[in-house]
């Protein structure tokens, strides 16, 4: 059996090996455990850089950072366009709303045009899976996939570890051991999440034991070769889960025939606050966000101590700054050290 | 045309074939050409009749960027094709007289004989029957609504019953809507991992079993067009394994490529049906082999590069299929050269009802619609240089054994040593 793979396999655009060498960003499988630990490692010393009165290094001073979005996502770009002015990186945003998309342009033509403009990389979010596959082919800047339609969302991913790194060891550099065996219960729409896609492959990638839990209308067709184990009883996987990471229900998916009702997705799947008392003392709780309140989360399980949603949120910004780092500043500069003190 | 073997659904012999005034004159080893006749070197090759494709679509009228019947005809020539029938898919859809007599008349001075199939239903929305009998007269033998499958049961079966007496073939692209809806690729393993919505295997089983089962009813003959599942193909078998009349035919591209193929994301491996698993590749060429699939045909469906150079689930379905399908079987199918071309020419020439001009036999007194293999010859299909006006072909870069070197349009040599002549 096919152990689970990444798309854009057989591309020239995932580069193997440590992160320290590869082009792109695309599929959080590229990068492997080595690859992963060396990001959150390099996120260390930006966390720190993030705390400073002036929060501004200027490692990739000179160097052009585009955010090519095409489906709105309002919190995922300014995370990245905050890692980027953080790291002295000149910024453009690139929204299909207000662009020449509209017009008809192809996805070809936008990217080779953004391209002749001399940038160095280009951040991508589309509604439509493996779009920045298809970017990395028709540019020869580095492409960071910040969300594929339901594929992959790595920066997700990689932020996710180094919350979960951060919370249970304090920092991230026993991030291996923090995952070791680790039991991760990733819950709901897992068919349609690139973050369940991407954090299934880190997590894994880890060392963690995952369990997906969701009805088996939000899962995906096929889980052949997905390192996961499946429940569809949340209430028996609680206990057990040192971390539970639910993912956002579009409530769309209740016109879709694909659940009865939100009321019975909540009755039967939703972290409500009765379901909040099988959690073990040290569990983690985490989202993605935006959070629905009241159907996949009860609003006070949210604020709970066990909850770490905003912390995820403040680690985006150190971990998109370790990625831009990583991709952009010239191979001689990658002690983490000289660039930050630069 | 000197020198080659003679193959056509009576066996195969060493002969020179002498053609004049648009027919077969003699089949003889060691013919004589008097002086100031063409001699069209045939050494080392197979002389067949020409190829008979049953589904390619030419884009005209309405998407002359993508083809025109007269550059499709040209590629389906240099396939080997002396026949080729064009789907009404086309803006306007061939639904009535007026478009069959348009596209027929394209096709008159073209290179290969270019037949068309008439749309089941008005504007091939699957509402209203269109006029088959009046398209029928004008020698339309099949009807589809390719692109879709009729939806509603009882408009199927009125077609069908209707059709009964018209001597015509009612043609299914096999596709529940609803099981199908939002899917761009094969749902299975790959369709899970990419994070594309998948049509499944049953979104064209379920449409093929109501139609046999419609068969059964008002005994109409169906051509099942681009089988993909195994499942499919059990379906046609057991049909046929009661009599019922139905055929079916498969695509190239359905016998060679899997779903994997889409983990590149490049929108040139979408096409309706999907790309299917392995085990479905491996029982479509099983229904080859023991004559469940009547037909290979192209589903030739060229598409201009910006369309292919969108998102994969924005992009349009649909693959080049014209130039490559008969050195793609030879070179990845283990056939013999003779059950590839009934495969490609004379069963396909039945269910189309071109018999008459197509197909051989290769005798005297026949049309001369005929083509040269060279079993041998080795090339790389280079997109830029394919005569389709699109480049879409899923088989770019490879390199490929067996080429068409000559095709003959009643006695016209249309293709000479792999240069179009028309």
């Amino acid at each position: 059996m096919r152990t689970m793979a990444r798309g854009g396999q057989g591309t020239e655009a995932g580069e193997e090996g440590a992160a320290g060498s590869f082009r792109h960003l695309l599929s959080v499988a590229d990068l492997g455990a080595d690859g992963i630990a060396e990001v959150l490692r390099v996120t260390d010393s930006f966390v720190e850089v993030s705390e400073r009165a002036i929060p501004r290094v200027p490692a990739l001073r000179g160097k052009t950072v585009v955010s090519l979005f095409f489906e709105d996502s309002t919190r995922t770009r300014l995370s990245f366009e905050t890692a980027a002015k953080r790291l002295s990186a000149d910024t453009m945003t690139f929204s299909a709303s207000t662009s020449s998309v509209k017009k008809g342009e192809s996805l070809r033509d936008t990217v080779e045009t953004i391209t002749a403009m001399g940038i160095d990389a280009i951040v991508v979010r589309h509604g439509s899976a493996g779009v920045p596959w298809q970017v990395a082919r028709w540019t020869d800047a580095a492409v960071i996939n910040a969300g594929d339609g339901w594929h992959e969302h790595p920066t997700q991913a990689l932020l996710d570890c180094y919350t979960i790194g951060q919370a249970r060891a304090g920092a991230a550099s026993d991030v291996e051991k923090v995952f070791a065996g680790l039991r991760v219960a990733i819950v709901g729409d897992v068919a349609h999440s690139r973050v369940a896609r991407s954090n299934v492959l880190a997590f894994a990638a880890l060392g963690a034991e995952v369990t997906l839990v969701a009805p088996p209308t939000l899962l995906p067709p096929s889980l052949a070769g997905w390192p996961v184990t499946v429940s569809h009883d949340l209430d028996a996987v609680l206990p057990g889960a040192e971390v539970v990471y639910l993912l956002r229900i579009q409530r769309e998916r209740a016109s879709e025939a694909l659940l009865p009702s939100l009321r019975e997705y909540t009755a039967g799947y939703g972290l409500t606050r009765d379901r909040s008392r099988l959690l073990r003392p040290d569990a983690l709780v985490m989202h993605p966000g935006p959070m629905n309140r009241g159907v996949e989360i009860a609003a006070e399980v949210a604020d709970l101590p066990c909850s770490v949603v905003t912390r995820q949120v403040a680690n985006g910004v150190a971990v998109r700054m370790a990625v831009l780092f990583l991709l952009l500043s010239h191979p001689a500069q990658l002690e983490p050290g000289v660039a930050v003190d630069g | 045309m000197r020198g080659g073997t003679v193959v056509d659904a009576g066996g195969s012999r060493r002969a020179d074939v002498g053609l004049s005034q648009g027919d077969v004159v003699a089949v003889q080893a060691g013919l004589d050409a008097g002086p100031g006749v063409t001699v069209l070197d045939a050494g080392g090759c197979v002389v067949a009749p020409g190829l008979v494709d049953l589904h390619a679509h030419l884009r005209q009228p309405g998407m002359e960027e993508a083809e025109t019947v007269e550059s499709g005809a040209r590629a389906a020539a240099l396939g080997g094709y002396t026949a080729v029938v064009a789907m009404p898919n086309t803006d306007p859809p061939i639904d009535g007289a007026a478009v069959v007599r348009e596209v027929l008349g394209l096709g008159a001075k073209s290179a290969c004989d270019v037949r068309v199939a008439g749309a089941i239903t008005v504007g091939r929305k699957g509402e209203q029957l269109a006029p088959l009998a009046e398209m029928a007269a004008l020698g339309v033998r099949l009807f589809t609504d390719d692109g879709h499958g009729v939806q509603d049961g009882r408009l199927m079966r009125r077609a069908m019953e209707y059709g009964s007496a018209l001597g015509v073939v009612l043609a299914q692209h096999c596709e529940d809507a609803s099981l199908a809806s939002g899917g761009h690729m094969h749902e299975g393993e790959w369709s899970s991992l990419l994070g594309i919505g998948g049509v499944p295997a049953e979104a064209e089983e379920l449409m093929l079993a109501r139609d046999v089962a419609l068969c059964r009813l008002t005994g109409c003959p169906v051509h099942f067009l681009h089988l993909s599942t195994a499942g499919s193909a059990a379906l046609v078998a057991a049909a046929k394994g009661q009599g019922l009349p139905v055929t079916a035919e498969v695509t190239p591209h359905h016998l060679t490529l899997t779903d994997a193929a889409v983990a590149s994301y490049d929108p040139v491996y979408k096409v309706n049906p999907p790309l299917r698993a392995q085990a479905d590749v491996d029982a479509l060429r099983r229904g080859l082999s023991d004559g469940t699939i009547d037909a290979v045909a192209t589903d030739h469906a060229p598409h201009p590069q910006e369309a292919k150079e969108a998102a994969f689930d924005e992009a349009p379905p649909g693959m080049l299929g014209l130039e490559t399908a008969l050195a793609v079987l030879l070179t990845d199918l283990d056939l013999p050269v003779e059950r590839l071309l009934a495969l490609m020419s004379w069963q396909p020439a039945r269910i189309a009802g071109v018999s008459g001009a197509h197909g051989g036999p290769i005798v005297p007194g026949r049309p001369a619609n005929l083509c040269v293999i060279d079993p041998a010859a080795s090339w790389v299909v280079e997109p830029g240089r394919l005569a389709s006006r699109s480049r879409n072909t899923p088989f770019a870069g490879r390199r490929l054994t067996g080429r068409v070197r000559h095709t003959v349009l009643f006695g016209e040599p249309v293709v000479v040593d792999g240069q179009a002549q028309r």
